[in-house]
């Protein structure tokens, strides 16, 4: 009983927030400074001009006015018209969804294995000066920003050692079968591993520079719970009957240890997701983050809302997924 | 499988070589030329929406479309898809005859209806055209054979002007109409010199040449132009060999890499400038000519645009309709000094005011703006420098709120005195903010002048009435750094647009 009222409070807090959300960047975008129409006008423009324009793009209402029309149109589904790309933002904004989640994930592949690895290694070499370098690698790693780590990536792999794309998501030439965004995913499904392999030499990148910066946190965090796990009376036990150095590591610290590092992952996943803003726009990579850059610049209001209520939706959902599942898996919540 | 550590090794080096295998051949020879581009296309259709007068997108509009009238590199106009043009002899009627032979991409022929259609379209103001105010001033378009006649509902001088200039596209009236407004923006179809093959929003455009493009077929088979916005990772690629042709990287690196590239960089139509706003302290003359003179423009440009600018003292750069090579407005602190002593201002007992500039959107804007209030300060005038985004910019100055001064840059690639001096100091239009009843009146008789040569020298004097009474500081004509690979001849654009059909092979 306690588990579905846990459940149905984190749904309506979650539909709050979302609202909330939605007011604020509705209100918010509409208050600073910078109008699309001011933006489009061309030399020569008259004030009638002015009025006509903002009145064809439905901003010559009220702002209250125009946040019930948007918001009656978002509960249908429809979240309007984007000015710039005359496109419908649902549509442009899942579009481009695909393309930012698979970014992440392999972003958050790559700092799960190096941050694991520096991790393990450290433990293992513990006391060496070995573990001294890890130390100031994970240090470097984390104090460095995402998109200087982009930069570097630039110049090292993409300019002096030309190994990897620069910039987009797939070579323009190429001709894809997809029927999806989900290029990379897809690319295995359909088992064309030279397709698969183009996107991820074009993913690598983005994926690197957004991924350093966290599997330095994974590293450190891992790193101090196998510390403190490897004192336990288990740990000792294990040792005495023989077993090597890194199997107690592997099979009998890391299992615990790694419980405060995953709790830790699923957090920083939606921080990755916000990340990907600047790297995208870095890597002229075609992800939400990019667009919604352009979206800003050009004030295409309609578009920034859609942007930023997609971005609440994975957070929201994300953060209610983690807290379900730790209700769901909590015995004491379960059972209650 | 067991992976040890040579295994290891081996699926690393086949990764590698894997990888390294899909990136374009760097040694070959161009078949497919790649472009790293500095904007997004937002929007297909090049009549309508904000990206229709986006100066930087025209390059891409040009590419597929065709404009009514061909616009030359050194912005004069040719003969494009019309041939012929003018008005009859009372100015009430306009006619253009109509290019034979022309076909659309689809390889259907371009007629004298799509002309006309095309210019009515835009001239009625529910098709959200932000120029409507101009096309709006023809009526009653009709077709003659291959002649297009239109009444002239107001006369405007710079009528064929805009015929290539933002939004003067001719668009296909059948495929369009069949297609509709969400159909055109999926596939879009002109009759300029390369066809949309494919286009991926945020990432690139692949184009296809037009063998039956009336200007003859272009150079390139196969252009792809990539949507690079940052220029760092624009410079990157021209250095990795990604992209063939780059624009607008930042001058130290163009010297840098414009040693082992080809690089191309000619003044373009566009201009810094420093809007005075007709209020507080910039109605003292004084201050307003004080401010002028106490400008080095010229070691400005050379210190922190590495030479790459040309200096000005009116809106109007060398290669514009009413340049005036006499009218100065020279670098002379100590006439500033003096100027400002007169109105009782001195070094210690400065003249104060806000400069509103941008920060990055413009190469140098913000150090730009730094130097020019380090040489105020020496001759008596304290500004205070605010950032603002180009939004910002806009709204404030459509509403008439600029600071007393602002740095801005102005784009003109038909070069019209209208659509420089014009616009900027006309004060009842929203893009002035000097508001002086003298020089409204000046402007006024302009827009209507039939007589060409009267209109012009009437600019001119505008021109000199604004540098003598300070009432706007023109800074500089921008010049647009072009890098190119050895294999490639790029023939820039004075309007800044960057043009695969202008490119060939070495």
């Amino acid at each position: 009983m306690q588990f579905f009222q846990s459940v149905l409070l984190r749904l309506s807090t979650t539909f709050v927030t979302l609202l909330g959300v939605a007011v604020i960047v509705f209100f918010v975008i509409r208050v600073v400074p910078g109008n699309p129409i001011a933006m489009m006008l061309p030399p020569g423009a008259t004030e009638s001009d002015v009025t006509r324009l903002t009145a064809l793009y439905g901003l010559d209402k009220s702002i209250p006015e125009q946040f019930l029309i948007w918001i009656s149109g978002v509960i249908q589904g429809d979240f309007g018209t984007s000015i710039t790309t005359k496109q419908p933002v649902l549509q442009l904004v899942l579009n481009r969804l695909p393309a930012t989640l698979e970014l992440s994930v392999m972003a958050l592949i790559i700092a799960i294995i190096l941050g694991g690895l520096m991790a393990l290694t450290g433990t293992r070499l513990r006391g060496t000066k070995t573990e001294a370098a890890i130390d100031v690698t994970n240090g470097m790693a984390l104090s460095v920003p995402d998109f200087l780590w982009g930069l570097i990536l630039i110049l090292t792999f993409g300019v002096l050692l030309p190994i990897f794309h620069i910039s987009g998501r797939v070579t323009p030439s190429l001709q894809l079968p997809f029927t999806t965004n989900f290029y990379l995913t897809e690319a295995v499904l359909r088992l064309r591993f030279d397709l698969w392999l183009d996107i991820a030499a074009h993913m690598f990148m983005p994926a690197l520079a957004l991924a350093i910066p966290l599997a330095a946190i994974i590293g450190q965090l891992l790193k101090q719970s196998l510390k403190e796990t490897m004192h336990l009376d288990y740990v000792t036990l294990a040792r005495t009957k023989g077993y090597s150095e890194t199997h107690v590591i592997l099979h009998e610290a890391l299992p615990n240890a790694i419980l405060p590092t995953l709790t830790l992952v699923g957090v920083q996943f939606t921080f990755l997701i916000g990340g990907t803003v600047i790297i995208e726009r870095l890597f002229s990579y075609e992800g939400l983050g990019n667009m919604a850059i352009d979206a800003v610049i050009n004030r295409d209001l309609p578009l920034i809302q859609g942007i930023v209520i997609l971005f609440a939706v994975i957070f929201t959902g994300f953060n209610l997924l983690v807290d379900l599942t730790y209700a769901a898996l909590n015995p004491r919540l379960r059972h209650a | 499988m067991k992976l040890n550590r040579r295994a290891l090794l081996q699926l690393s080096a086949a990764t590698v070589s894997l990888a390294a295998f899909s990136l374009p051949a760097r040694a070959q020879a161009i078949e497919e030329l790649v472009i790293a581009y500095n904007v997004n296309l937002p929007a297909w259709d090049p009549t309508t929406g904000p990206s229709a007068v986006n100066p930087t997108i025209q390059g891409i509009y040009q590419s597929v479309f065709d404009q009514y009238i061909l616009q030359q590199p050194d912005l004069k106009p040719a003969p494009g898809i019309l041939t012929e043009w003018g008005w009859n002899d009372d100015k009430t009627q306009v006619w253009m005859t109509v290019r034979d032979g022309v076909t659309w991409h689809d390889g259907s022929p371009l007629t004298a209806e799509d002309v006309a259609w095309s210019l009515a379209r835009v001239a009625d103001p529910a098709t959200g055209s932000p120029i409507q105010f101009v096309w709006g001033t023809l009526k009653n378009h009709r077709v003659e054979g291959n002649k297009v006649l239109a009444d002239v509902a107001q006369f405007d001088p710079t009528i064929f002007k805009w015929m290539y200039f933002l939004t003067g596209y001719v668009l296909p009236k059948a495929y369009y109409e069949k297609v509709g407004a969400a159909g055109f923006e999926a596939a879009p179809i002109g009759s300029g010199p390369y066809m949309v093959e494919k286009f991926e929003r945020d990432a690139y455009v692949r184009l296809k040449a037009n063998a039956n493009y009336w200007g003859g077929k272009p150079e390139f088979e196969t252009v792809t132009i990539k949507f690079v916005t940052d220029a760092a990772a624009r410079v990157a690629e021209i250095e990795s060999g990604n992209s063939h042709v780059t624009l607008e990287v930042p001058y130290e690196e163009y010297d840098r890499l414009k040693a082992t590239l080809t690089g191309t960089a000619i003044p373009v139509s566009d201009i810094g400038m420093i809007f005075l706003n007709d209020i507080d302290v910039m109605l003292d003359p004084n201050v307003r000519k004080a401010a002028a003179h106490a400008i080095d423009k010229q070691t400005i440009i050379d210190r922190l645009l590495k030479g790459y600018g040309v200096a000005i003292d009116t809106l109007e750069t060398p290669e514009y309709d009413a340049y005036d090579a006499s009218i100065k407005v020279p670098y002379n602190p100590d006439l500033a000094v003096k100027l400002l002593a007169d109105s009782g201002y001195s070094v210690d007992n400065p003249v104060k005011f806000k400069i509103q500039t941008t920060k990055g959107f413009k190469p140098k804007d913000y150090e730009m703006i730094q130097a020019i209030v380090g040489l105020w300060r020496k001759v008596g005038i304290e500004a205070e420098i605010e950032t603002y985004e180009i939004a910002k910019h806009y709204e404030l100055r459509a509403a008439d709120q600029l600071a007393p001064a602002a740095f801005y840059n102005w784009g003109n690639s038909v070069g019209d005195p209208t659509t420089s001096t014009g616009f900027a100091m006309f004060g009842p239009s929203p893009h002035s903010v000097w508001d002086g009843k003298d020089l409204i009146d000046m402007i006024v008789p302009l827009w209507g002048e039939a007589d060409e040569s009267k209109r012009i020298d009437g600019w001119k004097k505008v021109d000199a009435f604004i540098a003598e009474n300070a009432l706007v500081i023109p800074l500089l004509q921008y010049v647009q750094p072009i890098l190119s690979a050895k294999g490639v001849v790029v023939t820039p654009h004075a309007s800044g647009a960057l043009l695969p059909y202008l490119m060939k092979r070495a």
